[in-house]
């Protein structure tokens, strides 16, 4: 398949590739990995008269801790998250998510911004920015603009950039000591979109008092869902077997899965539930030991 | 019309130009400007892996990325795996070990592989069943590819020829 013809832009420094976006209004797409794009543009779903390849936009590309965040640049591929020590070692629930992501090749080209700016709710790091509190670095014309993560996804396939915005940053708050978390995907084959998967991120006390809680869920509503109902439910009780077991049961109510070729709605709920234990239990593992 | 776009991208140590339309995705690119037809149009959806080749030094499904994109930029194909008339031991062990029957798999199986022994000089199994996991194969069952992986890797580890290829 031969995507439709495109004039193809190469800025070299952010206010460049804005500029273009400005010009070129609605009929301008940035290309970031393209593991998305490419594919839609190639079926017709998507047809840019203009790309805008951000790719050679020098030092877009990091992973560092800095001010009390994990700041991941907006041009970070997924295989760099996958190997990247700090990542693995203090981050795990970004490496989980990384990790079954499409195939290697794909994550040797695609990024966590495209994931996140795809607003697809069957890619895999909404849920996990959504369990993290992940802040979204739009910039525009005037400058920075802070997004919430919990602002940033609209609806299905439609987030909070503006046209003429690029995701330039992802920050997530450093966790306090006694945090861990984890991402558990059900998928029909390697590469698979989720039938459903969970986030999860804790922090518990020294007496396993639960402080903080963050759950989202992949692929069971327009966009990922933050299971409020769960969260809540945790903050200030014990993580034991019974009240994780309770808390999974709450995300699934909170999901809102359709039914489609990975199977029926009802089914996709009881994954949910199992899911999110799993992955709340991983994560309480991961934050005491 | 887009306007053409002038290219160099060096391809198993060759440089080649060409004037091509942004939208020419580079696995036409290669099949079409050098004439190496070993890297193969599969699904044409990102998902098989034929199409894989190296771009400075990753794998990438040269299906889903616009040749433009690789200017500046080395590529190595499957044809690049040779070194002076030998064989890799990545191919000899495909052969010795039967890791393809159609063979239409293979050449992205072996690109795949070759970065895979490249950051991993003793991959378990599963390992190489990871590594290759963005690879289809419809033929063999996978558990010959494996053998032949791990056949590579032992020759490599003996020291045999081919860790670099001819890409000078």
């Amino acid at each position: 398949m031969i995507p439709p013809a495109f004039e193809y832009l190469q800025p070299r420094t952010i206010p460049e590739a804005i500029a273009f976006l400005q010009q070129y209004g609605d009929d301008a797409k940035i290309l970031s990995g393209g593991q998305s794009l490419i594919p839609m543009m190639k079926l017709r779903i998507a047809r840019p008269g203009y790309l805008i390849d951000i790719n050679r936009i020098a030092g877009l590309s990091y992973i560092k801790e800095d001010s009390g965040y994990l700041k991941i640049g907006g041009l970070t591929r997924e295989a760099e998250l996958e190997s990247s020590s700090l990542i693995r070692s203090k981050y795990p629930i970004i490496f989980d998510t990384s990790r079954v992501i499409a195939d290697p090749q794909i994550r040797n080209q695609a990024t966590l911004a495209g994931n996140l700016a795809h607003g697809d709710p069957a890619n895999d790091h909404p849920a996990t920015m959504v369990a993290l509190q992940a802040e979204v670095v739009a910039t525009g014309q005037r400058g920075e603009r802070v997004i919430p993560i919990d602002s940033f996804f609209v609806t299905l396939f439609t987030t909070d950039l503006q046209h003429d915005e690029i995701i330039s940053e992802i920050r997530i708050p450093v966790p306090p000591p006694r945090s861990g978390g984890a991402y558990f995907k059900l998928e029909r084959k390697v590469g698979d979109f989720a039938t459903a998967a969970a986030a999860a991120q804790l922090t518990v006390d020294q007496q396993g008092i639960c402080r903080r809680a963050g759950i989202g869920l992949t692929n069971v509503g327009p966009t990922p869902i933050k299971a409020g109902k769960a969260e809540a439910f945790l903050l200030g009780k014990p993580v034991n077997e019974a009240n994780v077991t309770q808390a999974a049961q709450l995300a699934a109510e909170d999901a809102q899965p359709s039914s489609d070729l990975r199977g029926p709605a009802e089914y996709k709920k009881g994954l949910v539930k199992e899911l999110t234990r799993r992955a709340l239990l991983r994560a309480l593992g991961r934050a005491t030991e | 019309m887009a306007q053409k776009q002038l290219i160099h991208v060096k391809v198993n140590g060759r440089d080649r130009a060409a004037e091509v339309e942004p939208r020419l995705l580079l696995v036409h690119f290669l099949r079409g400007i050098p004439g190496l037809t070993g890297t193969h149009v599969g699904c044409d959806t990102s998902h098989c892996g034929a199409c894989t080749v190296l771009l400075d030094g990753k794998t990438v499904k040269s299906c889903t990325i616009f040749a433009v994109q690789a200017d500046g930029c080395e590529v190595l194909t499957v044809e690049g795996l040779m070194t002076n008339g030998q064989l890799h031991p990545l191919q000899e062990g495909f052969k010795a070990e039967h890791g393809l029957q159609c063979g239409f798999c293979t050449p992205g199986m072996l690109i795949s592989s070759y970065a895979l022994l490249k950051k991993n000089a003793r991959p378990s199994e599963e390992d190489i069943r990871w590594g290759i996991s963005g690879n289809l194969c419809r033929c063999t069952g996978y558990q010959n590819i494996v053998k032949a992986v791990q056949y590579a890797a032992g020759k490599l580890e003996e020291g045999g020829q081919g860790g670099s290829p001819n890409v000078s």
